[in-house]
């Protein structure tokens, strides 16, 4: 039952949990950014910045994730684009999850009384000035539940990457399943890994949504 | 102040151009015509009332004017200058344009203080220190002095919409925007705030007041405007319209306002 502590195993279990905290951080960072961009896209008086966001969101998200994988993975370089495994897996994570980022985001730009932009319009405030300063900051206290949902989702979603060559959580299984270890024990270590992520990141939510509870 | 004048009052220093000046001004909700042909030219120093009938496009027709609605056709001019198309020049004009709503839209994740704080210094490039001066003189203006640290949702509405009036204050407006300003406060509360409005058009601010407040139409406007249907149907000075309203449509919204 012990697998990592067996064999040496331990260094390789710490390799792939730690390939598995950087992509999902990486991803998770890109994911916010990119989700932030297109939902400003998409609430902008521009109408090309709009179209933009609502195709990105509509191709993107729900797409099957390994479909991603394979695109990042098989198109790219055909197209003359040669990136790392572990850089086209963070592309494919961020460009996926920054599509439900961006809707979570949306659905709480939505929940701001629209008598708060104008305000802050009528004060002379720009677009992005109105969207960072006034409609952003209130939008967030709606959206950290959802928005908790999404970043439990990446790590474990990260999970696929281990198929597409890069060294994380997934790659440990294989490695060790190659080696003739029990595949059930050799799960619950790894389900108790992704546990610990998880448990984390709801915990740092957790903290968010307690903060903004306080602060009006 | 004191003197009504149904012509737009010449400022001290002889300047006769108007602040505000619409020309043709026309705008479509769909297939409703709600400001139909606006021809509206306001003085430095003048306070014009909008009253009328809900529907009549007199909020709609204050919302032009900073061009949080934007315009079908007819130019509207600030200070001389046609009102810029959105962007920087508009947020710029804005800047000068002091806006205060029916449902005060106070920023409700700011606390008071900052409220008042915020644009000066991220639009007006005040320094904090000097902005925070500023609001502070201003909360004391309007009698919310000792309310600065609190949040917008623990103030009264009264109280809120007296700080509105000083965030709008703070950013050294050329003009005044009043969009129903009383209508979303409990009758007692309403007072406070008329009175903080009529100290302000005493100091000879030019304010454009959209109000179900006769009371306030009759004792500070220098002009009013009654609107129906899109239109500007009737204008003068408060005691001629009040006394001797000369449209029909005047009469029947007078006779069902003031005698109930």
């Amino acid at each position: 039952m012990g697998i990592p502590f067996e064999d040496g195993n331990f260094s390789l279990f710490v390799r792939g949990f730690l390939g598995t905290l950087e992509l999902s951080a990486l991803s998770a960072l890109f994911a916010l950014l990119l989700g932030i961009v297109l939902a400003a896209f998409r609430v902008s008086p521009v109408p090309v910045l709009r179209t933009f966001g609502t195709a990105w969101v509509t191709i993107f998200r729900n797409t099957p994730l390994t479909l991603m994988f394979f695109a990042v993975t098989f198109v790219l370089p055909r197209l003359d684009l040669h990136i790392s495994s572990f850089t086209a897996a963070v592309a494919a994570l961020s460009i996926y999850t920054g599509s439900f980022v961006c809707e979570v985001l949306r659905s709480g730009i939505n929940t701001v009384p629209l008598g708060q932009a104008e305000a802050a319009r009528s004060l002379g405030m720009g677009f992005g000035q109105t969207l960072g300063l006034v409609v952003l900051p209130q939008a967030a206290r709606a959206v950290i539940a959802p928005m908790g949902s999404v970043f439990i989702a990446l790590p474990r979603n990260s999970a696929v990457a281990g198929a597409f060559n890069v060294f994380e959580l997934f790659s440990v299984q294989k490695t060790l399943t190659e080696k003739g270890y029990a595949i059930f024990a050799l799960f619950f270590w790894l389900a108790l890994a992704y546990l610990v992520i998880s448990f984390s990141i709801g915990a740092v939510f957790s903290a968010l949504e307690r903060r903004a509870a306080v602060a009006r | 102040m004191t003197e009504n004048s149904a012509e737009p009052q010449r400022a001290e220093d002889g300047r006769t151009a108007p602040l505000v000046s619409l020309r043709g001004v026309n705008k479509h909700f769909g297939a409703l015509h709600v400001l139909q042909d606006i021809d509206l030219e306001i003085a430095h120093g003048e306070v014009v009332v909008l009253i009328g009938p809900s529907g009549s496009g007199k909020s709609t027709l204050c919302r032009t004017i900073n061009r949080l609605e934007t315009i079908d056709s007819g130019t509207i001019e600030v200070d001389g200058r046609p009102l810029p198309a959105e962007g920087r020049e508009l947020a710029r004009l804005r800047a000068q344009v002091g806006m205060v709503f029916q449902s005060f839209n106070l920023f409700a994740h700011k606390t008071v203080l900052q409220n008042v704080v915020l644009a000066q210094v991220k639009v007006g490039r005040v320094p904090k220190a000097e902005a925070e001066k500023t609001a502070r003189e201003l909360l004391e203006r309007v009698g919310v002095g000792a309310q600065a640290d609190k949040f917008p949702a623990q103030l009264s509405g009264g109280q809120q919409q007296r700080v509105a009036i000083a965030r709008a204050l703070a950013m050294n407006p050329k003009v005044m925007l009043f969009d129903e300003p009383t209508s979303a406060l409990d009758p007692e509360m309403v007072n406070e705030v008329l009175e903080v409005m009529r100290s302000l058009a005493a100091k000879g601010m030019t304010m454009v007041v959209v109000t179900h407040e006769m009371g306030f139409a009759r004792s500070a406007a220098n002009r009013v405007l009654f609107m129906a249907d899109g239109r500007i149907v009737e204008q003068n000075t408060p005691e001629a319209f009040f006394t001797a309203p000369r449209s029909d449509r005047a009469k029947d919204f007078l006779s069902k306002i003031l005698h109930h």
